[in-house]
């Protein structure tokens, strides 16, 4: 990573990180909780790396574990978005 | 590689991030969709669907020579994730929210040092910011993995609940601390040895369990909301080591999300972040004894009595505490909430910010027992209206209705926002005992005069008062 490339991935890390505040703050704490499943879902966000690694054959122990990686990340992934999807589907009007 | 080859990956390349841009847009449309339940359900679809494209994009990747294990683990992962989220139980959230919080710590912390195992056998050289960014998946995701196992454990009962501290714990953690920063430091410096990183991940996993244990029941809110930022900061720094926008972009504003939560639960709590990291309680100040407040003060009622109020009441609210969960009270509540609206009395729930074990846990339960999101009026907006509600029910809740917390400065759990029930018409209070809640103190409320205790539990109580109103009109 040169320095160009940190400076960049820095400039969007903070950056993301306010406009994560600013549209936080804004929901209601009525969906406090499917706010931090759905969140939590999107923290899987991991398995792209994981599949990479599980794929690009460099060596065997780096496809287990890629592998094993891709496997933790997706029920990450899918069960933080299922779950949500059965919560918020509650929620209903009088 | 002839020229037409390298456009065409680069092509491709192009193209992957140009999805990953699309993705990230989702992602952020999709929290923001979480301002209001009418656009949620769409909002947390928007969110999938920009991690089904990311996921699409990323199999294009010029560098995957075989799909075998990424087809099998995403698809185990897949029945495994689905399976868990259509059996778990809404009491249980928190642990669900808990694990998977766990799991996606455990996979930045494999992805780091697998992406470093795979350069190093490609014959790649590793430069130092990476090799920062590796050990820091490390370290944050061996502590989200461990942090929310403990987590997990406490909240499933597996563990005792209770803030588990012992002599020099702090000296124990820093140690512990410092030997991760040493560790980092020799990774960084030598990027060609693979052993190191996995010490340092054992090590991270020690660190983890260490910071979860002085963690105790009444803070588990905090805890599950701060491991949410962490297992987000953890796919950020994976972002860092990948040189992943996407990653980058998804983890920070789920570390955001965690932090916002934190605050909030903190605020809610009157506990600072500090004491809660760090088990420590307030020093409890000289209160009266339980026998002071109660004694010949506590007028204890039948459900015909409690049935009788309702015979001139306009306006309702009932405070739900955890305890309402516990004893399965929500369907019981929404029969009654049911009964007293089609007798022209309105009904509304007040919702006091740890009202369940995690932020917005009670709205969930109430919300699975098919009560509208309406009625659900947050602590803020309620507390000036309680001087013109007729009737309060509280059900399994204690210190949050604590008058104690606006009126004594030197108790434990002064200045820590309150329900105030106590400034309406009547107030019922349904429990099992007179035993205080978490802060160990007695509740004036009780005593007061406009106060009427109905002992017994929760459900069993609210359906004897939807009987009584029946049978009484």
């Amino acid at each position: 990573m040169d320095a160009h490339l940190l400076i960049s991935n820095l400039t969007i890390f903070v950056l993301a990180i306010f406009v994560g505040f600013e549209i936080i703050t804004k929901v209601p704490p009525t969906l406090h909780t499917p706010l931090m499943s759905g969140s939590n879902a999107i923290s899987g966000i991991t398995v792209l790396g994981s599949i990479v690694l599980a794929g690009n054959g460099h060596s065997t122990l780096a496809a287990v574990l890629g592998f094993a990686a891709v496997v933790l990340a997706m029920i990450n992934v899918v069960g933080g978005f299922v779950v949500t999807h059965r919560m918020l589907g509650m929620f209903k009007r009088k | 590689m002839p020229p037409e080859a390298t456009t065409a990956t680069e092509n491709i390349q192009w193209m992957i991030d140009l999805v990953y841009l699309l993705g990230a847009v989702l992602f952020i449309l999709g929290i923001k969709g979480m301002g209001h339940p009418r656009t949620a359900v769409r909002a947390n679809l928007m969110g999938a669907a920009g991690m089904a494209l990311a996921i699409a994009a990323t199999l294009l990747d010029k560098g995957i020579v075989n799909f075998t294990w990424i087809i099998l683990g995403l698809v185990l992962g897949s029945i495994i994730g689905t399976v868990m989220a259509w059996r778990v139980q809404m009491t249980g959230m928190p642990q669900m929210v808990a694990l998977l919080n766990g799991l996606g710590g455990a996979a930045s912390m494999i992805v780091g040092g697998t992406e470093q195992i795979s350069r190093i056998t490609a014959g790649q050289t590793i430069d130092i910011a990476s090799m920062v960014a590796i050990a820091a998946s490390a370290i944050i995701g061996g502590v989200t993995l461990t942090g929310s196992l403990i987590a997990w454990a406490k909240l499933e009962e597996v563990m005792s609940g209770r803030s588990v501290v012992f002599k020099g714990q702090q000296l124990v953690n820093l140690l512990v601390f410092m030997l991760c920063m040493a560790l980092s430091a020799w990774i960084v410096i030598t990027p060609s040895l693979l052993v190191p990183y996995w010490i340092l991940a054992v090590v991270a996993c020690v660190l983890g369990i260490l910071l979860v244990l002085p963690i105790g029941g009444a803070d588990m809110p905090v805890a599950i909301a701060l491991l949410n930022s962490y297992s987000g900061l953890a796919a950020a720094a994976t972002g860092f080591v990948l040189n992943n926008a996407m990653l980058i972009v998804a983890g920070s504003l789920v570390g955001a999300s965690g932090i916002i939560l934190t605050q909030i639960m903190c605020k809610a709590m009157n506990r600072s972040l500090f004491n809660v990291l760090f088990g420590l309680m307030q020093a409890a100040g000289k209160g009266p004894s339980a026998d002071e407040v109660y004694a010949g003060k506590i007028k204890s009622v039948s459900a015909d009595e409690v049935a009788m109020l309702f015979d001139s009441a306009r306006r309702c609210v009932i405070v739900p505490g955890y305890g309402l969960a516990v004893s399965q009270a929500q369907h019981a509540v929404r029969d009654l909430t049911n009964l007293l609206e089609s007798r022209g009395c309105t009904v509304d729930f007040a919702l006091h910010p740890v009202a369940g074990r995690m932020p917005g846990h009670m709205n969930v339960l109430l919300a699975e027992a098919n009560i509208p999101y309406e009625k659900m009026i947050e602590m803020d907006v309620i507390n000036p209206q309680f001087d013109q509600v007729d009737v309060v029910i509280v059900i399994g809740a204690n210190d949050v209705v604590n008058p104690e917390a606006r009126n004594n400065p030197t108790s434990p759990i002064a200045g820590m926002p309150i329900l105030d029930v106590d400034k309406a018409g009547t107030v019922v209070v349904v429990k099992r005992s007179l035993s205080p809640g978490f802060a160990g103190i007695p509740n004036p409320l009780f005593a007061a005069d406009n106060t009427l205790m109905y002992f017994g539990d929760g459900q069993q109580a609210v359906m004897d008062i939807v009987k009584a109103i029946k049978e009484s009109s």
